[in-house]
């Protein structure tokens, strides 16, 4: 337990906006980007923007939850710092599942705190800003958890990062159809389902990047 | 201190090529080896393999006592200051002592950033990691590469107390390494 608190401080430093090895600020930013830019290319009218803004903000969070994965694992991995961790008998599902809590740490609670103004950009309603936040707060620990299997996959090969954002938006899907359907319904079951995803991808992350890992060490 | 690290019938595959095969070796208490060869002739592959991080083509392999890996790849982040960087792996294991930075003549560069730092500063500071780790194998690739004679000769020397102490050494170079009572492998014996 001590050791997950080592590695889980040592996590939060390298990929907290500022960090030295996260993206930084760049996905928040473009994020909000994303939200201001919309009302320019459909028009102003409050009534579409009031209607389809919920989904916009969840196609710009699934898109900025694709920038900070080129860094998320390859660094680490190129510096042998697995091998290490490998050696003090810390093993590869301990070290991912760490740097899942970090990854979602360092990202989430920002993505949902700019959730808020790119809300009011769109001029959105107090009830659909809510069912959003709500939707992201489910949501995100699963977008976390597939970025980190897709960048732990794709961490050894060259060109990785193009790829792990191909590769991660069809596994969104589900996710994106539960949390973004939220906004048509009146019930809270769509949040739900989406929590329920993020569960078991999280419960599957540390796994499958764990493995990853290791049999990029075989090449 | 518990070592002894026994590989048997060895064989090592990369890619399509299988670079050795048939080696076997124990190592007691004490010993040391010193694993030559030309390049890619497969030394840095054998050290991962009884390191256990990769899995040998055919063979197996037993260790009694922790291991550790001194190889090219830092395994410290490059953008805080070294002290930082080693304070990680140095409260992962444990380490206290402070002599090893003395030793290693790198006390007055703990606040300079790992990026800043020279191929032989980055070597010892790797070594000082090493020594934190207090393993009772030691596998070192190439760890005289970029050094000075003064960090040789160190480097030489703390291996040695490593073995006087009943440690286990491996060292994998091209260079010569000074050490008394060491044996030697010359790993074109095995290649395929």
């Amino acid at each position: 337990m001590r050791e997950f608190g080592l590695l889980l401080r040592r996590d939060l430093a390298l990929l907290l906006p500022g960090g030295r090895g996260g993206a930084g600020v760049l996905p928040l930013l473009f994020f909000l980007a994303v939200a201001m830019l919309y009302p320019f290319a459909v028009g102003p009218e409050p009534e579409l923007l009031a209607r389809t803004g919920g989904g916009v903000i969840w196609i710009a969070a699934l898109l900025a939850a694709i920038l900070p994965l080129e860094r998320l694992v390859t660094g680490d991995l190129d510096a042998g710092v697995f091998d290490q961790l490998h050696l003090r008998g810390i093993g590869e599902e301990w070290a991912m599942a760490s740097r899942l809590l970090a990854h979602w740490l360092t990202f989430a609670p920002f993505l949902l705190l700019a959730a808020l103004p790119a809300a009011a950009l769109l001029g959105l309603a107090q009830e659909t800003t809510r069912t959003v936040l709500l939707g992201l707060l489910a949501g995100t620990p699963g977008l976390a958890a597939i970025g980190l299997i897709v960048a732990a996959l794709t961490a050894s090969l060259r060109g990785g990062a193009a790829l792990a954002g191909l590769m991660t938006i069809p596994l969104a899907v589900p996710i994106l159809i539960f949390g973004a359907g939220a906004l048509a319904r009146n019930d809270a079951s769509g949040l739900w389902l989406t929590a329920a995803i993020s569960l078991a991808l999280c419960a599957i992350a540390p796994l499958a990047a764990g493995a990853a890992i290791r049999a990029a060490r075989e090449q | 201190m518990q070592a002894r690290l026994i590989a048997k019938d060895l064989a090592c595959r990369r890619g399509e090529r299988l670079l050795f095969r048939g080696l076997s070796l124990a190592l007691e208490p004490g010993e040391a080896l010193h694993v030559t060869g030309a390049n890619g002739i497969g030394k840095s592959s054998l050290l991962r393999i009884l390191a256990g991080l990769t899995r040998p083509f055919a063979g197996e392999i037993a260790h009694e006592g922790s291991v550790g890996l001194l190889d090219e790849r830092l395994a410290l982040d490059e953008a805080v200051s070294l002290g930082k960087a080693l304070d990680f792996w140095r409260g992962l294991d444990g380490a206290k002592d402070m002599s090893a930075f003395e030793r290693l003549a790198l006390a007055d560069l703990l606040d300079v950033p790992v990026r800043y730092l020279s191929t032989g500063q980055r070597k010892r500071a790797a070594m000082v990691r090493l020594l934190g780790a207090n393993a009772a194998i030691w596998l070192l690739d190439e760890p005289l590469n970029g050094l000075d004679d003064e960090a040789r000769l160190t480097v030489e020397r703390l291996a040695a107390e490593h073995c006087e102490r009943g440690g286990i050494c491996v060292v994998a170079s091209h260079q010569h390494f000074a050490m008394a009572g060491k044996r030697a492998l010359a790993l074109a014996d095995y290649a395929a």
